[in-house]
């Protein structure tokens, strides 16, 4: 079945050319292994059993041995659902295209991503993992740098290939400490062995948060999503804020896996990382004007929830409380399903909107309602989703983090229920700043009357429209069939967390009763909805119903350039956040009596990129210049440099 | 199912309209004035609901779904939250995550209608709502979860019948502070003096009035009534914390419905003695109510 899977990505990989069928040759063959994978996957994730397979591989230490286990094949869900979806998508997006780009390297590079995914997610042989990490990388480069004849997009394909680079530095010591201490290359010996040192486990740990967090997106080391998802085609967005980041969650579950018993510390720093890229996310999401960059920094937002989710697990571990456990590792697990669901889902519908309108500028957009109602429809289950609001998935997983969060925050000391008011406080935080963020996002864009681009926008097409309809339709069901999507969690928990499939299955099971009624409520919340609708209807029937133009308290000329425009909406929160945000304005105040230009600009800058990396990497360039003279351009001086260290390392062996 | 568990919903659905009247009562009486009838809010939602329509150009179903939507969430609400001693129809460990959600979902809809008019003056008031409760949320949360700690439970229901039997002078501090912190987010909640005046129509000062201008008829009356509910929902919490069991079906029932009459009474005198905040100062206030529930956590921590 794995063969199969590997085997179908590999077949689509042959056939690039350069015509407009290979788009959909493309897309076809990689829904078709999606459909044939994801077979194997629900076997597992029901049955719970274990697919291995094994083949040697002739690279020192290396073994191509792929395993198909709970955990992978949780995550492997959403990878494969949002791939084919995403292909659908691309070949819409990219209809039209084929005359001025290359779109045979597009979908050679997207089917290289996919399965650089697929085999990370499988892989249990380090220098396999690193291989098909850096795949992965590699092929999403090329991505990203898709339009490359435009400046700002070759500049973030850039910062991504730096960062990620950066990322894999630190997970190869990672990869070579552990396997000095287990004495195995092995994945599965390493989770047999586990790290006895404490010391050891503690430095890993660390190597794997940052290694793994970069990939993510943990705050301080985020900054290439906001450059590199808006600079990517929307379906390679899609693809990669919705599952690609999450690659970066797995490989630390993985880690936790071997690591042993978590001390407390590491509950902190999660809890930590959680709040500070929940909140700082979602605050330079308010603050931004494209569209796109908005989406890549509400996914820093949504892997601190996971991550809050994870450190609420961390403490449960170290507690032994398992019921913590439970909850907080299912609830960020259920995230990283849901945050695939409705994110992707977003960057499709903010993809249709670009391609409708050429332009991702919010303020230059509104009433795309009404040209654009399919778009418009879903996109509104996504953020009403993402915002964490109840029918939808974002709640369920943001109530079983609440849940856990809360009955560790009552039972247990001060020293962990502190920490877990503060991500108490923190969800409601993160919760009413995204409903701010995505009312706004949607009411600008959507609502209102068309400003300067959407004038002649036009719905998308139907291969664009299907993938969202197919999202929306999941985000919906997750979240009203929640009790069931929890207990499918079971086996992977069981895998994880170190514990049993009994434990884990009881105290799931203190979160299948409150999740019981809260989708009773959500259920009656339908019911009383359409109710309404019919007393309304029938209220309605045979009255008068005129139109007339938006009361303007008296004026009579309103223009599109009157409405509230998306930087007035956040502006109060922007403000009230300025010491973080940094805010540029640049202003040109109207003056005179009969003022013609006035002017209002604003930007706000990445905090970490401008303070943190830019002045260190130009240090860091200051001083490589240093090394210039070495560096002359005559071969003859090369070849010299050459034959001094070989002699250099012949003195040091014969010492 | 008793049939004691559905009083708190049809106590909420029959008098919240009231709760509005004895405030513009209390606020007429300080003013010497007279005042509208207490019941006024039950005459204009009769009048209201036998209206027809008129809607803007500009508007798309968004705008007519705003209303439905935010009157259901309001209803599944009011069936979440205990009346005094009588718990509440529906009652789970962190009910209180789902009561909030419901709210926000209330909220979302109403700014999107809002933004759906294309106006500047509504934008602005949806801008100030979601700021102001972005920042009421998490004191919301932040108390309610420390109400937990000090009942050892999870549920709405089940912490408040705790909380208000314990004793005073082992609870008080905690429970004073986490009252305080309780109050400024009902005010902020429901667009009330210090953070909102419902009475300042059409002014660049409002929030929640700003953001109904474009409503009429039914979509209105639907508007005013959620609105009703929410001020009774929050009342209510308020006065389930305080209120201890005195062992009779009959008095408890006539205690707490004084109780959240009494909250109304407090919100006028509120109304009648201060001034709205500047917009600036809102958020301090909000954090404030924040850090008086952190606070309260920290003293219950003992």
């Amino acid at each position: 079945m794995l063969a199969l899977l590997i085997s179908a990505v590999l077949a689509s990989l042959g056939g690039r050319s350069w015509r407009k069928e290979i788009s959909i040759a493309t897309a076809v063959s990689v829904a078709l292994a999606a459909a044939c994978a994801s077979v194997p996957v629900f076997q597992v994730l029901a049955g719970g059993g274990i697919l291995q397979f094994r083949f040697p591989w002739p690279v020192p230490y290396g073994e191509f041995f792929i395993e198909l286990d709970p955990l992978s094949a949780w995550f492997l869900l959403p990878t494969l659902l949002l791939s084919a979806l995403c292909a659908i998508y691309g070949v819409g997006y990219l209809w039209g295209q084929e005359k001025q780009r290359a779109l045979g390297s597009v979908w050679f590079f997207y089917n290289l991503l996919v399965l650089g995914m697929i085999l990370v997610l499988l892989a249990r042989n380090a220098v396999l993992f690193i291989s098909a990490w850096e795949l992965m990388a590699v092929s999403s480069f090329f991505l990203v740098t898709f339009e490359h004849e435009r400046e700002s997009v070759r500049s973030a394909g850039w910062i991504y290939l730096v960062a990620t680079h950066l990322g894999t530095g630190f997970l190869l010591v990672f990869f070579i400490l552990t396997a000095r201490e287990t004495g195995s290359m092995d994945f599965t010996v390493w989770a047999a062995r586990g790290i006895q040192n404490p010391q050891m486990a503690g430095t890993l740990f660390l190597l794997a948060t940052v290694g793994f967090g970069t990939k993510a997106g943990f705050m301080p080391f985020h900054v290439w999503l906001p450059e590199a998802h808006p600079a990517a085609p929307s379906h390679v967005s899609a693809l990669m804020s919705g599952v690609m980041i999450k690659t970066g969650i797995y490989g630390l579950l993985r880690a936790f896996t071997f690591l042993g018993t978590p001390p407390l510390w590491w509950g902190w720093c999660f809890i930590g990382i959680g709040l500070s890229s929940g909140v700082l996310g979602v605050l330079f999401a308010l603050a931004q004007h494209d569209l796109k960059r908005l989406l890549a920094y509400h996914s820093v937002e949504n892997i601190g929830i996971i991550t809050l989710g994870m450190g609420v697990g961390l403490l449960g571990m170290n507690l032994n409380l398992p019921v913590l456990a439970a909850l907080g590792f299912g609830g960020a697990l259920l995230h990283v399903l849901n945050h695939a669901l409705f994110k992707g889902l977003l960057f499709l519908g903010a993809g249709a909107v670009a391609h409708a309108t050429g332009t991702r500028e919010m303020d230059h957009l509104g009433g795309l309602l009404k040209p654009m109602p399919w778009t418009a429809a879903t996109f509104l289950i996504g953020a009403a989703a993402i915002s964490g609001l109840p029918p939808l998935n974002g709640f369920v997983s943001e109530f079983l983090i609440f849940l856990g969060a809360l009955k560790g925050g009552i039972s247990t000391g001060g020293e962990t229920a502190v920490p877990l008011l503060a991500l108490i406080a923190g969800l409601g935080l993160i919760g009413g700043l995204a409903t701010a963020c995505f009312t706004k996002a949607f009411g600008i864009v959507f609502l209102g009357e068309p400003r300067v681009h959407s004038t002649k926008a036009h719905e998308a097409l139907w291969a664009m429209r299907l993938p969202m309809l197919a999202l929306a339709t999941a985000c919906v069901a997750i979240g009203l069939l929640a009790p069931f999507a929890v207990g499918t969690l079971k086996p992977v928990l069981a895998n994880l967390a170190g514990l049993t499939l009994e434990t884990t299955t009881e105290n799931l099971g203190a979160a299948s009763g409150p999740l019981n009624l809260a989708v009773l409520g959500s259920l009656a919340f339908i019911l009383c909805l359409l109710t309404l609708v019919l007393i309304r209807r029938s209220l309605l029937a045979g009255r008068a119903a005129e139109a007339d133009a938006t009361w303007g308290c008296g004026y009579v000329r309103p223009t599109a350039r009157m409405q509230y425009t998306a930087s007035s909406f956040a502006q109060p929160l922007t403000h009230q956040f300025r010491w973080v945000l940094g805010t540029r304005a640049k202003i040109e105040a109207p003056s005179g009596c009969f003022p013609d230009r006035a002017e209002l600009k604003t930007e706000t800058p990445d905090l970490c990129h401008g303070n943190l990396y830019q002045p260190g990497f130009l240090r860091m360039n200051w001083a490589i210049a240093r090394l210039r003279f070495m560096q002359q351009g005559h071969v003859q001086l090369y070849v010299l440099y050459i034959a001094v260290t070989l002699i250099v390392l012949l003195a040091w062996k014969f010492r | 199912m008793k049939i004691t568990s559905f009083i708190p919903l049809f106590c909420a659905l029959t008098l919240s309209p009231l709760l509005l009247g004895i405030i513009n009562r209390t606020k007429a009486v300080f003013a010497g004035r007279r005042g509208q009838p207490l019941l006024q809010l039950y005459f204009d939602l009769w009048k209201l609901l036998r209206k027809g329509t008129v809607y803007s150009r500009t508007t798309t179903w968004i705008f007519r779904a705003g209303p439905m939507v935010g009157l259901a969430a309001a209803l599944i609400a009011a069936s979440l939250v205990p009346f005094g001693n009588f718990p509440a129809l529906i009652a789970f460990p962190a009910d209180f995550f789902f009561f909030a959600g419901l709210l926000a979902l209330m909220r979302f809809f109403t700014v999107l209608a809002a933004l759906d008019t294309g106006s500047s003056f509504e934008g602005m008031g949806a801008s100030r709502e979601v700021f102001f409760s972005a920042l009421a949320e998490p004191a919301l949360l932040a108390a309610l979860a420390t109400l937990a700690r000090q009942a050892k439970d999870l549920s709405l229901s089940r912490i408040f019948p705790a909380v208000a039997g314990a004793h005073w002078l082992d609870a008080g501090p905690v429970t004073a502070l986490v009252l305080m912190a309780l109050m400024i987010v009902l005010l902020a909640e429901n667009a009330r003096i210090p953070v909102d005046d419902p009475n300042t129509h059409l002014e660049l000062t409002m929030i929640h009035e700003v953001m109904v201008l474009d409503h009429g008829g039914v979509d209105f009356a639907f508007i005013l009534y959620s609105a009703a509910l929410k001020l009774w929902l929050f009342a209510a919490l308020i006065v389930a914390m305080i209120l201890p069991d005195t062992g009779t079906v009959a008095l408890n029932l006539a205690l707490s419905a004084a109780g959240i009459l009494a909250v109304a009474v407090i919100v006028g005198v509120v109304e009648s003695v201060m001034a709205r905040l500047r917009l600036l100062v809102v958020p301090q206030l909000l954090v404030g109510a924040g850090a008086l529930a952190g606070m309260a956590f920290l003293l219950g921590l003992r």
